[in-house]
């Protein structure tokens, strides 16, 4: 690997800018031929972006992009593809119903006489795919095969078509531990033939395994470029996480939050495929925050909690009255409310108005024959518009016209007019600017001073730190530590996200990850 | 940012109104909206065709004239159409609604034909048409097929459970009952327009006087937020189904009274495409949201007015469908969003900015 320093791609100060949102903002990245590039960051870190821009799907509103030292333009993916820039997705997106064979081939078979030479196909097919360690029958539907092979198919298809860069958006999500070592012995052997890869994924451990350097993205600004060797896990969650925006620390002294009655409480709740069996109680005038990285539970846990998924194991238990949560109505049955992560997907009513979408949940408590008259949802839109501070011209206008911030109040504003026992929040301040944000981390407080329990999961340490009683931590689809009192600190949390995993570079004020308090099984 | 310290949202502060919205809208300007401009121009075309179109005469107890005409042809549509709006309303689409109609039709012929009382009949048809619906909301909820295919089921083989029940024939009656609901008169009003009048009204109060607009609306705009929300949308989407399966029978009883025959090929045999089109003039929205059951009987009245104006003007009827679509194409233009923002661009700069925004 003598040319290992020389750059393949390099892009420098990209922007990219969505309406008022930029999603990159002068972002450099640089791959090496021969070299595994991981890129890392949360959601709506600017990752899908950037790579959006390497292959021409987008084109960047500022910066530059070079190829072996050429600055290129690209137009469209195809162009890309001929420069020499492969990709592989995370869903394969090849012909399920065609043959492995005319996938490999698809748009440049070999012809003789306007016919295409299927028996040429076949044997060129086959011999592309032993480099790759696969012998299988190429002549059988390519949907007859798992999504490793299929995943392995493409790969071999990029880079037969482009050669010098392969990217790799999550192509391990869904396969199995084995399925994934035979990947990453593919990777490896593309990197021998000295190809530059760019490796997307959420799994640390991954990283640390096929990669060599990372690149770590937060809020569509490069963070840090460091070499795999030299930093440890708990140094690249730590630069994952780390603070945009300073809050006050524990303002009226949390650590020791005098407890109220258990609110509510989950005894072995948990789902195969979802998250493990896990044990947790709110109290009333209590914040749990939840920590971890992506696909690390969080999302899975709340779902459950609210019977989003129906919990297969464990019991819950309201005020100390069990009660059954299998579906969202129960949930809300039960006074539990739920503010999704995908505030468009899951939360809003676009269509409907500002009002109705802050009665809905009420509405659909109270039933189809206890209408709220116009006077009553005047009312209580106009009483927890006023609360929460909902800027909107009117509560007659469609909500999809408030900006994300106000969006996500509204919403907080739906749960808060059926009283709720408990309240789950889910990445409350995701895509929201700085001011709503700080808002709604003093509106958590206040709910909280006001005795409700809540639950609030938060990529950004910081300001879970500013707002929980409590901290659990999730990883591996398992609430692996609880952290209370003096724990609850941004570098604890960190080092507990990291846990087991971590290299020699832990310092030793690392507690135990797991505890045992709050896991169970 | 500003407000210091907001009062606890949970606890019931003093009524505050909400900031200043839209004034209600003067009269003449709701009048103003597409589909009354367009039913008045078809009414005048009608008129100036056909110089006698708005007169009305009373006679043998009861209402005659060319505009009740329109009215009562128009019955059935507006029936299937005041079903048909609350599927639409959840992001759906019933395309077995004619088929139905036959199977209804169907069910009472041959129950009057065999000796049954006209009530059981009745009742027997209006089962079947419920029992079709729930089928397809089962087949949408439960099975989480789309509407269009599940729906597409039956309206396949609705014709040949039709033909199954008549038996292939053109089932004739005489029934007294039975032809009262498809000819007769009640108020002066011919029956038809009677039964489509009372379950507009019916429609309307039932979704607007309980909650179950605003949740299906709710539904379609959105219905994995509905989920999030609490709302048991699959047991409203079975129920908007089961609804329209139930207009549907209505229609088909109408239409088999009207011919003193059920006619399993014929009846109904297209209704679902122009139910479907009432709906979307009335401006509810194929993506499903907000709805209106009475705009969709006006789009329903809207179509049969252009169906009578084109025959009344004695041009042949193939012309019939290109003035239909082209009418249609018109009033869809007029009300899409990007006719309204063309209409709107000069004074409301400040609003497509934020809408850009959001």
């Amino acid at each position: 690997m003598t040319d290992a320093q020389a750059a393949v791609v390099q892009a420098s100060g990209i922007v990219k800018v969505f309406g008022a949102h930029r999603a990159l903002d002068q972002v450099d990245f640089d791959l090496r031929a021969g070299e595994v590039h991981a890129l890392l960051g949360e959601n709506g870190a600017g990752k899908s972006t950037l790579i959006k821009i390497l292959t021409g799907a987008y084109q960047p509103d500022g910066g530059t992009v070079r190829l072996s030292g050429v600055e290129v333009a690209f137009r469209d993916p195809l162009q890309a593809q001929g420069a020499g820039i492969g990709t592989v997705y995370q869903e394969v997106n090849l012909l399920p119903n065609r043959s492995v064979a005319e996938n490999l081939f698809l748009g440049r078979q070999p012809t003789r006489f306007g016919l295409v030479r299927r028996r040429e196909i076949v044997a060129r097919a086959q011999e592309l795919l032993a480099a790759y360690g696969l012998d299988i029958d190429v002549t059988a539907e390519l949907s007859d095969y798992s999504v490793a092979v299929q995943q392995i198919v493409a790969i071999a298809r990029a880079v037969e078509l482009s050669g010098k860069v392969l990217v790799l958006d999550e192509p391990t999500a869904s396969l199995d531990r084995n399925e994934v070592d035979r990947l990453f012995d593919v990777v490896r052997t593309l990197k021998s033939r000295g190809l530059g890869i760019v490796f997307i994924t959420h799994f640390l451990d991954q990283v640390f395994e096929v990669a060599d350097r990372v690149t770590i993205l937060r809020n569509g600004r490069k963070i840090a470029t460091h070499t795999l060797s030299e930093v440890t896990t708990t140094d690249v969650v730590r630069l994952m996480l780390g603070k945009d925006v300073a809050f006050d620390h524990h303002p009226t002294g949390l650590g020791g939050a005098a407890r109220g009655a258990a609110r509510v409480s989950f005894t072995g709740v948990g789902r195969a495929g979802s998250v493990a069996p896990f044990t947790l109680a709110v109290h009333e005038g209590e914040v749990v925050g939840v920590a971890g990285l992506l696909g690390s539970g969080r999302t899975e846990m709340a779902r459950l909690m609210f019977g989003v998924d129906a919990p297969e194991t464990g019991t819950i238990t309201v005020n100390g009255v069990p009660v059954q949560i299998r579906n969202p109505v129960q949930a809300v049955a039960a006074g539990f409310g739920f503010c999704p992560e995908d505030r468009k997907l899951d939360g809003i009513f676009g269509d409907l108005s500002v009002r109705e979408n802050i009665i809905i949940a009420l509405q659909a408590k109270l039933g189809w024959f206890r209408a709220l008259n116009p006077e009553e949802q005047i009312e209580l839109a106009g009483r927890f518009a006023e609360a929460l501070d909902i800027r909107a011209a009117s509560h007659d206008m469609p909500v999809k016209f408030l900006s994300g911030g106000n969006q996500q109040k509204v919403i907080l504003a739906r749960w808060l007019a059926i009283d709720p026992t408990f309240l789950i929040l889910d990445e409350p301040t995701r895509g929201i600017d700085v001011g709503a944000h700080a808002e709604i981390v003093r509106t958590i407080n206040r709910l909280r001073e006001e005795g409700l329990a809540l639950l609030v999961i938060s990529s950004e340490l910081d300001e879970v730190v500013a707002y929980s009683n409590r901290v659990v931590v999730m990883r591996e689809r398992a609430l692996v530590a609880e952290l209370s009192g003096d724990e609850v600190a941004p570098e604890t949390i960190v080092q507990a996200i990291a846990g087991t995993r971590d290299g020699p570079g832990t310092p030793p004020s690392a507690p135990p990850p797991a505890n045992g308090t709050g896991a169970a099984a | 940012m500003t407000s210091p310290a907001p009062p606890r949202p949970g606890l019931p502060l003093r009524p505050v109104g909400q900031p200043p919205g839209p004034r209600p809208q003067p009269i003449w300007m709701r009048l103003a909206r597409p589909q009354f401009i367009a039913l008045a121009v078809v009414l005048l075309i009608n008129w100036a065709l056909f110089p006698g179109f708005f007169t009305i005469t009373w006679q043998d107890g009861r209402l005659f004239g060319s505009l009740i005409d329109v009215l009562n042809r128009g019955a059935p549509v507006a029936i299937l159409a005041i079903g048909m709006t609350a599927v639409i309303a959840t992001k759906g689409v019933d395309l077995s609604v004619g088929a139905v109609m036959a199977i209804a039709g169907a069910t009472a012929a041959v129950m009057v034909t065999s000796g049954l009382p006209a009530g059981l009949a009745v009742l027997a048809a209006l089962g079947v048409g419920l029992a079709c619906g729930l089928w397809n909301g089962l087949l949408v909820t439960a099975l989480g097929i789309q509407p269009i295919i599940a729906t597409l089921v039956l309206m396949v083989a609705g014709r040949g459970l039709a033909q199954l029940i008549t038996e292939g024939s053109i089932v004739t009656f005489a029934d007294p009952v039975l032809v009262f609901i498809g000819t007769g008169a009640v108020l002066g009003l011919p029956t038809p327009v009677a039964i489509a009048l009372t379950l507009m009204a019916l429609a309307t109060l039932a979704v607007r006087r309980s909650a179950l607009g605003l949740l299906i609306e709710a539904v379609g705009v959105n219905r994995s937020a509905a989920r999030f929300a609490g709302i048991r949308a699959g047991v409203l989407l079975v129920l908007v189904y089961a609804f329209a399966g139930l207009c549907a029978a209505m229609a088909g009883l109408i239409v088999a009274g009207d011919i003193r025959g059920a006619d399993a090929n014929n009846a109904g045999l297209w209704l679902e495409l122009d139910a479907i089109l009432a709906v979307v003039i009335g401006g509810t929205s194929l993506m499903g949201g907000r709805f209106s059951i009475p705009m969709s009987v006006l789009g329903a009245i809207i179509i049969q007015a252009m169906n009578t104006g084109i025959l009344i003007s004695g041009f042949s009827p193939e012309f019939n469908l290109v003035v239909k679509s082209g009418v249609i194409l018109i009033i869809l233009v007029v009300q899409s969003p990007q006719a309204a923002r063309l209409l709107r661009r000069p004074d409301r700069k400040t609003a497509t900015a934020s809408e850009g925004k959001a």
